[in-house]
């Protein structure tokens, strides 16, 4: 860690000045991740610009039916937030199956964009590392990429964005604001981050000094379903292996508008384009499903530690699709769309808290309970009597004899 | 042999809990001293070879640095035979990535943090060594004894019987590198002033620490004081004097006066404080049709450095558990260029009954007998390695005991026959076993005062998991008092000697030398009891265990694990871990409880999430902090039941006790694995199960 200076402005405009004027500073909001590569000396800032005070911590309604997220609200604020909640209940999801509680307490909307590769050779100064270090090498194509891309990778760098809540608002055509020292302007979330080419060290299309100051999410269409499904070893803690954020409209058994983002596959929360495209306008059936998203992963450039997420995440893709279309589904070997059903139609999806409490599978585990029934893995079950879990409510049973 | 319990069975609270729990215990690193000066090391970036040159000038020049420490200010050392991984700074030699070769002391620990980046060391690699592998040309056989248990055992005509055998299964199992990672890190406060040592630091055993510290720096052990009150956790990680407790007692010589603070950084803690060493074991069983076992093998090959011996004895307990004529154990290893392992919770039997307690359930599989059957028919009469009987043995109990709680009858034995939406549901067991041991060169002191007050002392540590407390417990049943008559005062080596906290013999060896003390102060205190006005102080060692060479002493437990295993992504979740065991009497049943739940919590985490990543080109660990080297956090455990049996064995210990540390941890990893198995009809023998082994491709 080097020895820095800690700057605050009165306003944004205050800070981007401020961070013009040093060319090796950086904007410090949460902290989380930019003061623990400090302390590993992958970030050298010499300056740090404090934003926590500047920008919005409050999700606001848009006069379209959006929402206006300013980029100091906490991510657990967020995710708690009651029109999160109610109108965008994937992104709540997708916050609360990130990082701990006590990071997601210190994080902000703005920064959780702008985390850094968690790649281990990012973070150890002592390995080449094109991203910290450019041309110095990655070391992570002969090494442990296990956590590593599969889409959109260069030799130069298979680094991922490790954000979960930025795969969400990609599905949820986010435009991100920012004020920079060239002004004020909006930026698609999609194209906020970039594929590393021969250019690793630059994460997003941001200038330096560029401040984000406000997330857009535009209103979400009535009757449409969503699902964040996030795909690790670890129930809880641990960045995805794959994940899946989608949103699905479906009408009499046809797609009119499927949008799918995946995480953990690539240097920026990958758009599933390719995919959307050969669904929309089509029957909802698995055997769609599955071919779209072969489609999508056919350019796939997987390593060999981690060739298997290829595979997960189709299987990833499809299965979140086939929740989200229940009823809605075409009967596998059927042509046409099927006879409808308006009577059926998901009963759901004028219930968003049911959508959002499908993205909790047994163990995918919500350890800060906002659905406590889908957060306990036990809910599916018989739920064990306590007092045998438990030797010291069950002194009967207890050889030793808790009293003597 | 045994004594009266009163106290000891009772679920009391933790002594030590209420200043735990308000912040007021102190731990070594928040020892209040004068004028701290702070540490921080410098870490060799090559896996082999030899510095050839150190630019300090940076360092040095940066204010508030007080001094850079190298090898050629520090003071000569002398390490013992076989201790080489203790020989730091006294040579140019680079034995492995991250070795300290260097230090930067300085007023705050941020300035000794950004200088120790300023200090340049040029090296002269040479080419290294880490591939491990079971068939490499160089392995050798061990030659130190972590306890009495002999390395290796050969006892009848293994190929023979393993030839004759009409049902025969030969499997290499695999586990990788595993840290200790306890919450506390490790940490030293070290002066050096008037020609004394006084050192604050986080130990298992501060006796151990002082005679090795003083065997190393040529000093009278009356010249160093080791302290340490309170442990967060250790997991063996804490039991041997680490390099970084060395490198800070050279920093301190260097400052004279300024008392020194050192912690590892969690990054630092993976390549400076050992760790459980990656094995590949082969396991051959022959057996009759009936599952009768007539031949036996079991084979480890694990690495070491090339500047210290130390052997993950995963043969060990093989010969304790199942009957049968012939029977061989083999233990090999390889000196490769990385730092030395260590001692870790169950060292040997830990990766060790994964292997076995695995090819047991492969066992019953080939045989077509539910894996409990199996066991019990092959239960042996006396220890199948020494010929001698057990002085208690309560396998089969905890085996149907566990079945009945657990709902084994219910089970439908073929694999992968249980699908809940999605999720491949299945059921596994497995046994555990521990030794009980105790070790000798314990002291205890005990003073009475009028008109009932004792105070024992005693250099015991508790690493968190209760020893206050349960030692509290034995002391008042030993002296046939109350608990709040007695205080217990550990952790420093002012009290009397006490010996290493670890093997799961703490409780047995210094509670036994604190029962001889009480028993030797109750004489002479006479019928009456009355306590002179001026106390009467009482101090004796540990005797020795008449039965010792009579008996056999081992815990004995069933695991059992309930995993469910999604069926396209191959994610796996515990919903239920029960383990059931039998390890005597049970002192304190709350913070028993507590330590055999950690253990099988661990146990699970090394079977699903547990994974050192050594990259081979650097030579050394790569996911080296909590966020890539993943352990199981609160969201991964499901019910966790733990149970024991009465059991009363009269010759281990007077206080009827087999120890509980290590015993949680064996076999959990091999329950689960087995469940997986059952779930899905995929056997795991390499460590860890994730999900990419187990998913649809």
């Amino acid at each position: 860690m080097r020895p820095f200076r800690y700057e605050r402005a009165d306003d944004v405009a205050g800070a981007v000045a401020l961070l013009a004027r040093a060319p090796q500073g950086a904007f410090l909001g949460g902290g989380t991740n930019l003061v623990d590569l400090m302390r590993l000396d992958v970030a050298r800032p010499d300056v740090l610009v404090d934003v926590r005070r500047l920008t919005s911590d409050q999700v606001e309604e848009l006069p379209d039916g959006g929402v206006r997220i300013g980029a100091a609200v906490p991510n657990s604020d967020l995710a708690a937030n009651t029109m999160i909640r109610t109108r965008y209940p994937m992104l709540s999801a997708a916050l609360l199956a990130g990082a701990s509680g006590q990071l997601r307490n210190l994080a902000t909307s703005g920064g959780n964009l702008l985390q850094r590769t968690r790649c281990v050779y990012f973070q150890n100064v002592t390995t080449a590392c094109n991203k910290r270090q450019p041309g110095s090498g990655c070391s992570a194509i002969e090494g442990h990429h296990r956590d590593l891309a599969i889409l959109g990778s260069s030799p130069a760098c298979v680094a991922t964005h490790p954000s979960d809540m930025a795969v969400a608002m990609v599905a949820l055509d986010a435009v991100v604001q920012t004020h920079g020292p060239n002004g004020e302007r909006s930026i698609p979330l999609a194209q906020l981050h970039r594929l590393p080419g021969q250019e690793p060290e630059h994460d997003t299309v941001l200038e330096h000094g560029e401040l984000i100051t406000a997330i857009d999410l535009p209103p979400m269409p009535p009757n449409v379903r969503s699902r964040y499904r996030k795909v690790r070893d670890r129930a809880s803690y641990a960045f995805a292996l794959v994940s899946v954020a989608a949103v699905l409209d479906i009408s009499e058994g046809m797609i009119r508008d499927v949008r799918i983002a995946l995480g953990g596959v690539a240097h920026k929360p990958w758009r599933a384009t390719v995919a959307e495209r050969s669904l929309i306008g089509g029957p909802a059936s698995g055997e769609r499903f599955r071919h779209a998203a072969e489609e999508e992963l056919a350019d796939a450039q997987p390593l060999p530690g981690n060739a298997f997420k290829v595979p997960l995440a189709r299987n990833t893709i499809v299965r979140t699709l086939l929740d989200l279309a229940g009823s809605s589904l075409v009967p596998p070997g059927t042509a046409g769309p099927g006879p409808a059903n308006p009577g059926a139609t998901r009963p759901e999806a004028t219930n968003p808290e049911a959508a959002h409490q499908e993205t909790a599978g047994p163990g995918a585990a919500d350890p800060e309970g906002v659905h406590p029934e889908a957060a306990n893995p036990e809910a599916a079950r018989p739920a064990p009597d306590p007092a045998v879990m438990d030797p010291e409510m069950d002194p009967g049973a207890d050889p030793e004899g808790p009293r003597g | 042999m045994t004594i009266p319990a009163h106290a000891m069975g009772e679920m009391i609270d933790r002594i030590d809990g209420p200043d735990k729990v308000r912040g007021l215990a102190r731990y070594a690193f928040e020892q209040p001293v004068e004028r701290p000066a702070y540490l921080y090391p410098v870490q060799a970036t090559i896996a082999r070879g030899r510095m050839v040159g150190l630019d300090c000038r940076f360092a040095s020049s940066e204010p508030g640095v007080l001094a850079v420490l190298h090898r050629y200010n520090a003071v000569r050392t002398r390490a013992q035979d076989g201790l080489g991984e203790l020989d730091i700074l006294q040579s140019d030699r680079v034995a492995f990535r991250n070795q300290f070769v260097a230090g930067v002391i300085a007023e705050t620990s941020e300035i000794a943090r950004h200088a120790a980046g300023l200090v340049r060391v040029e090296y002269q690699s040479e080419p290294h060594d880490v591939a491990f592998s079971a068939d490499r040309d160089d392995l050798w056989t061990p030659s130190t004894v972590l306890s009495k248990f002999p390395m290796e055992v050969d006892k009848g005509d293994v190929d023979a019987g393993l030839a004759d055998a009409p049902v025969r299964l030969d499997r290499t199992y695999t586990t990788p590198r595993y840290y200790h990672n306890a919450m506390e890190p490790h940490t030293t406060v070290a002066c050096w002033a008037d020609d004394q040592f006084t050192i604050y630091t986080s130990s298992q055993g501060v006796h151990a620490a002082r005679g090795s510290i003083a065997a190393l720096f040529g000093l009278d052990p009356r010249q160093i004081r080791v302290i340490s009150p309170n442990i967060g956790g250790a997991f063996g990680s804490k039991a041997h004097v680490n390099p970084e407790l060395i490198l800070a007692l050279l920093a301190a010589r260097l400052v004279p006066g300024r008392p020194v603070k050192l912690a590892l950084t969690r990054q630092q803690a993976f390549f400076q404080a050992g760790y459980r060493p990656e094995t590949i074991q082969r396991i051959a069983i022959g057996a009759q049709e009936d599952g009768h076992i007539v031949a036996m093998f079991h084979a480890c090959t694990s690495p070491t450095s090339q500047v210290q011996e130390y052997a993950e004895h995963c043969t060990r307990a093989t010969p304790t558990m199942y009957a049968t004529p012939n029977l061989r154990t083999q233990q090999r290893l390889a000196s490769l260029d990385i730092p030395t392992p260590t001692i870790m919770r169950a060292p040997g039997e830990c990766p060790g009954m994964f292997a076995l307690e695995s090819a047991m359930d492969e066992l019953a599989v080939e045989c077509g007998i539910d894996p409990i059957e199996l066991r019990m028919r092959n239960e042996p009469e006396t220890h199948p390695g020494t010929g001698l009987p057990f002085s208690s043995r309560n396998l089969i109990a905890c085996l149907r005991e566990g079945a009945e709680r657990f709902g084994w009858d219910e089970r439908d034995p073929t694999p992968r026959s249980r699908n809940e939406d999605g999720w491949l549901v299945g059921t596994g067991v497995a046994a555990s076993t521990y030794h009980a041991l105790q070790v000798p060169g314990s002291v205890a002191t005990i003073r009475a005062e009028p008109p009932g007050r004792y105070t024992v002392l005693i250099a015991a540590a508790d690493l968190g998991t209760g020893t206050w407390t349960a030692l509290t417990q034995v002391a008042a049943d030993a002296l046939g008092v109350g608990v709040s008559d007695v205080e217990l005062r550990i952790g420093d080596t002012a009290y009397p000697q006490a010996v290493v906290a670890g093997g799961s013999a703490g409780i047995a060896s210094w509670g036994t030398a604190i029962c001889e003390a009480a028993g030797q102060l109750r004489q002479r205190l006479g019928r009456g009891g009355t306590i002179p006005v001026e106390g009467l102080e009482v101090t004796a060692q540990m005797p020795e265990n008449p039965y010792a060479d009579q008996y056999s002493m081992h815990s004995f437990g069933a695991q059992f694990a309930e995993v469910r295993v999604n069926a396209e992504t191959g994610e796996v979740r515990v919903p239920r871990l029960l383990g059931v065991f039998a390890a005597g009497r049970i002192v304190n049943p709350k913070t028993a409880r507590s330590q055999l739940l950690g253990g099988m919590t661990m146990g699970m985490s090394m079977a699903l999430h547990e994974d050192g990543v050594l990259d081979a080109r650097f030579g050394s660990v790569v996911n080296q902090d909590l966020a890539t080297y993943h352990i199981s956090s609160n969201a991964d455990v499901g019910a966790v039941e733990v149970r024991w049996l009465p059991e009363d064995d009269p010759y281990v210990n007077p206080m009827g006790t087999k120890g509980i540390g290590e015993l949680g941890i064996v076999g959990a990893a091999a329950a689960v694995a087995n469940a997986v198995y059952h779930a899905t009809g995929v056997r795991i023998r390499d460590l860890p199960i994730t999900l990419d082994k187990l998913m649809t491709w």
